[in-house]
């Protein structure tokens, strides 16, 4: 038997498949697993150890990645599961959602055209605790309540979310330079 | 349990063998090489106890090649043969290089990569930094007294593909085997980390002679992990020597000098800036060859005054980089200085307000680099002890994408990804019975192709012929170690391998590389199958040492007819590497290298099995 590359990264970094992980032990892990697989380690070898060397430390850094920011666990975790959190194709969202990332938007627009980075940035911290609300949410519908599919919906509003903070961060970013 | 091997007289197999590295600081002013001798990092010294090479290099008539110190003395009697600060043009095009006008080269436009018409012909910014480090490298083997197992060579964290492709070709072809290409504030952290046993978040700010580099990165339990990294490929001490040389033609209303007397002021103008370092005020004194006299006192009101844009175009790479690490200023636990332009005092002051703390300049900010780098080399080599346990884990500075329609860039890598990464993206064509696709592959944070740096086109070719919209093309960048990017493509639903042909923007081919590799060889006069021939014993040896401690360690994870197989192959192996022939020596050397892959393989799952047994096995789902 052998360890293969597709493996799924929670058992690449022995965690249980759940949205709340134990962070620590993902970055021990992460650091564990690389000071064995990096071609760091490898650089005196013959190239074919080489090269498998870097096909598992871009494993490992990918798992890393994965697993480490909620948005990506969480889709990722969804996909194991069998559900396709539907990113590109499923756009339908509550009436209530649209509304609300309505004003949002217009919130930002507004501080945008003021320059008023001030306010931008109260607008980041305020929307940064929404998100942290509904992450919880996502939380317990994931390893609580099993419910995937109304996950998927939650892990879809958090995309826009985050789409939101972005846009926050390039105005703040181009109102400085 | 299996027997070990016994070693053959005379053959080198013993497990503690020390390999001779070094760590190569190639500078945009200034170069050093260092090596780590017992345990401890230091700088190589001339006879002068010099350690700092000046980065020049003189092209002579009689087709000799001058680097260092005693090049510099030319650099106002003869500018167009004495390249100073190349580390400018590496990777570079004619129109990426600020102030080109007022440089006294004699550049040739051939598209791509920029060149210098010298004496002794056409020289690409690559063969004129393998001048450089030949001299780096010669002094590592007279120092150490043999043959160098390999280098490591530096480059700024913020250096680009191209010019990163462009640092490892000047390698190769000074005959360096390159170990790692180390990012330079990194390798600074290395060498101040494992000095201090720090731990916590530090940023290491580094402003050399050419380029500026701001790094973030997180120490814990001997890991260097680089969280984000940001800067300025062209900005540096230089930029502020020339400055102070435009003010001082301002100031004694003289017209455009002639190359010679602007390389004589400019130098004056780099003394004077160092000079205020230390002092309220510096004299700028020349006399030029058109008579006129250049007689001016500069205070260090005046120079931060002239300067100030300069050290702001520091601070927004500040900023960005604590958000793309997402902190803030007080997060940071410690500034690390390298570079011999943080020794201006302005600098040290707008870091320390940016951070709110002093900056750490205990350390001496020309060589901390040079040291860093030979640390990380000396493990590389596998000169790894117990107590070596350590891992630095290093970013890609700027995104990779492609060229999309309507010249917009999709990102296929972000910025700040660890690496190594890999990344695909899928493809399909177009056209009915379409056999190729073309493609342009860019660095940069920008929307719009223009805006980024092209680094290649490649074409593929050897696709099937199918109905448009039915061939699926999966398209894998893979950036290793180094920060450098291959690219590879696969047909999906055929399998087919497409060829993949890049053609670097503002790199040199293989070939040119090939060309330039003989031409040197003849001009050293130097038997070219003899060079062949004691690189693959060489590399022979090292895959021979490296299976025997495989075996060692881990001959229980094969069968008797396995291990016997590979017996065999290291046999085989060492005794063509006893013969004169280097392709029968590079033939077996590849076997043997074949044989073991399996095993290989088998060891990495040991190694991996053993680290999941460390956490938590009970939890894991199977």
């Amino acid at each position: 038997m052998s360890i293969d590359l597709q493996q799924d990264f929670f058992e690449l970094f022995g965690l249980p498949r759940r949205f709340r992980i134990d962070e620590a032990a993902l970055e021990l892990a992460f650091h564990d697993l690389q000071g064995r697989v990096h071609p760091d380690r490898f650089a005196h070898l013959p190239d074919s150890e080489k090269r498998l060397s870097m096909q598992w430390a871009t494993q490992v850094n990918e798992g890393f990645r994965t697993l480490r920011k909620p948005l990506p666990r969480a889709t990722y975790l969804l996909e194991l599961m069998g559900v396709d959190a539907g990113l590109h194709t499923n756009t339908a969202m509550s009436p209530a959602f649209l509304m609300e990332q309505m004003e949002w938007r217009e919130a930002v627009e507004e501080a945008r055209a003021a320059r008023e980075s001030e306010e931008l940035t109260q607008l980041h911290t305020r929307l940064r605790q929404h998100s942290r609300e509904v992450f919880d949410e996502l939380a317990r519908q994931c390893d609580d309540e099993q419910d995937y599919a109304g996950a998927a919906e939650t892990v879809r509003r958090l995309m826009f979310m985050e789409k939101l903070q972005h846009e926050i961060d390039d105005a703040l970013e181009a109102l400085e330079t | 349990m299996a027997l070990l091997q016994i070693a053959e007289p005379g053959l080198s197999t013993e497990p503690h063998k020390h390999r001779l590295a070094v760590g190569i600081d190639l500078g945009t002013t200034n170069s050093l090489v260092a090596t780590v001798r017992n345990g401890i990092a230091v700088c190589l010294a001339d006879e002068d106890g010099r350690s700092m090479v000046p980065s020049i290099v003189r092209y002579h008539t009689d087709g000799t090649v001058e680097v260092g110190r005693s090049a510099a003395v030319a650099h106002a009697t003869d500018p167009k043969n004495t390249i100073m600060s190349v580390k400018r043009f590496m990777g570079r095009g004619l129109k990426d290089v600020a102030y080109i006008e007022s440089m006294p080269y004699d550049f040739v436009d051939a598209g791509g990569m920029l060149r210098l018409r010298t004496v002794q012909g056409i020289k690409s910014p690559v063969e004129i930094s393998a001048e450089i480090l030949k001299v780096l490298g010669e002094r590592g083997k007279a120092s150490l007294g043999g043959e160098l197992t390999g280098a490591v060579i530096t480059v700024p964290a913020y250096f680009d593909d191209a010019q990163r492709q462009a640092t490892k070709d000047a390698a190769k072809l000074a005959g360096l085997n390159v170990l790692r290409l180390l990012n330079e504030p990194t390798a600074a952290a290395v060498a101040y980390g494992l000095d201090n046993a720090a731990e916590g978040v530090y940023a290491v700010y580094d402003l050399g002679g050419g380029t500026f580099d701001l790094s973030i990165l997180k120490l814990s339990r001997g890991i260097f992990e680089v969280l984000a990294t940001n800067g300025d490929a062209a900005l540096g001490g230089d930029d502020f020597d020339h400055r102070l040389f435009c003010w001082a033609l301002d100031q004694s209303e003289i017209d455009p000098p002639t190359s010679e007397d602007a390389r004589r002021l400019l130098m004056k103008a780099r003394e004077a800036k160092e000079l205020l370092t230390a002092c309220e005020e510096a004299p700028i004194k020349a006399a030029l060859s058109t008579g006129e006299k250049v007689d001016l006192v500069v205070t260090r009101g005046q120079f931060a005054d002239m300067t100030r844009h300069l050290v702001q175009k520091t601070v927004a790479p500040m900023r960005k980089v604590l958000r793309d690490a997402g902190l803030a200023p007080e997060d940071v636990k410690g500034v690390v200085m390298v570079g011999g332009a943080t020794r201006m005092p302005h600098i040290q002051r707008a870091v320390a307000d940016f951070f709110g703390q002093e900056p750490l300049t205990n350390l001496d900010p020309d060589k901390v680099v040079a040291l860093g780098a030979a640390i990380q080399a000396n493990v590389l080599a596998g000169n790894r002890k117990d107590d070596d346990d350590w891992l630095l884990l290093d970013v890609i500075p700027l995104s990779l994408g492609l060229e999309t329609m309507g010249g917009l860039t999709e990102k296929v890598v972000p910025r700040n990804s660890t690496l190594p990464i890999a990344r695909a993206q899928e493809f399909t064509t177009y056209k009915d019975g379409q056999t190729a696709m073309a493609f342009h592959v860019v660095q940069g944070e920008r929307e719009l192709v223009a805006d980024c740096r092209s680094l290649a086109r490649f074409e593929l070719r050897g696709i099937p012929p199918m109905a448009a919209g039915a061939a699926r093309i999966r398209v894998t960048f893979q950036v290793d170690a180094d920060g450098l990017l291959s690219v590879s493509a696969r047909e999906m639903s055929s399998g087919v391998e497409a060829s993949v042909l890049v053609k670097p923007s503002y790199g040199l081919t293989d070939d040119e590389i090939a060309g330039m590799l003989r031409d040197g060889v003849e001009r050293a006069s130097e038997d070219i199958d003899a060079r062949a021939l004691r690189e693959q014993q060489v590399e022979a040896d090292r895959v021979i040492e490296a299976t025997l401690a495989a075996l060692e360690q881990d001959g229980d994870l094969l069968s008797a007819e396995e291990r016997a197989a590979i017996d065999a192959a290291v046999a085989e192996t060492r005794d063509m590497a006893a013969g004169h022939d280097p392709r029968a020596i590079k033939r077996s050397t590849e076997a043997l290298s074949r044989a073991t892959n399996e095993f290989a393989a088998r060891r990495m799952d040991k190694s991996i099995r053993q680290a999941l047994a460390g956490h938590k096995v009970d939890e894991i789902q199977v």
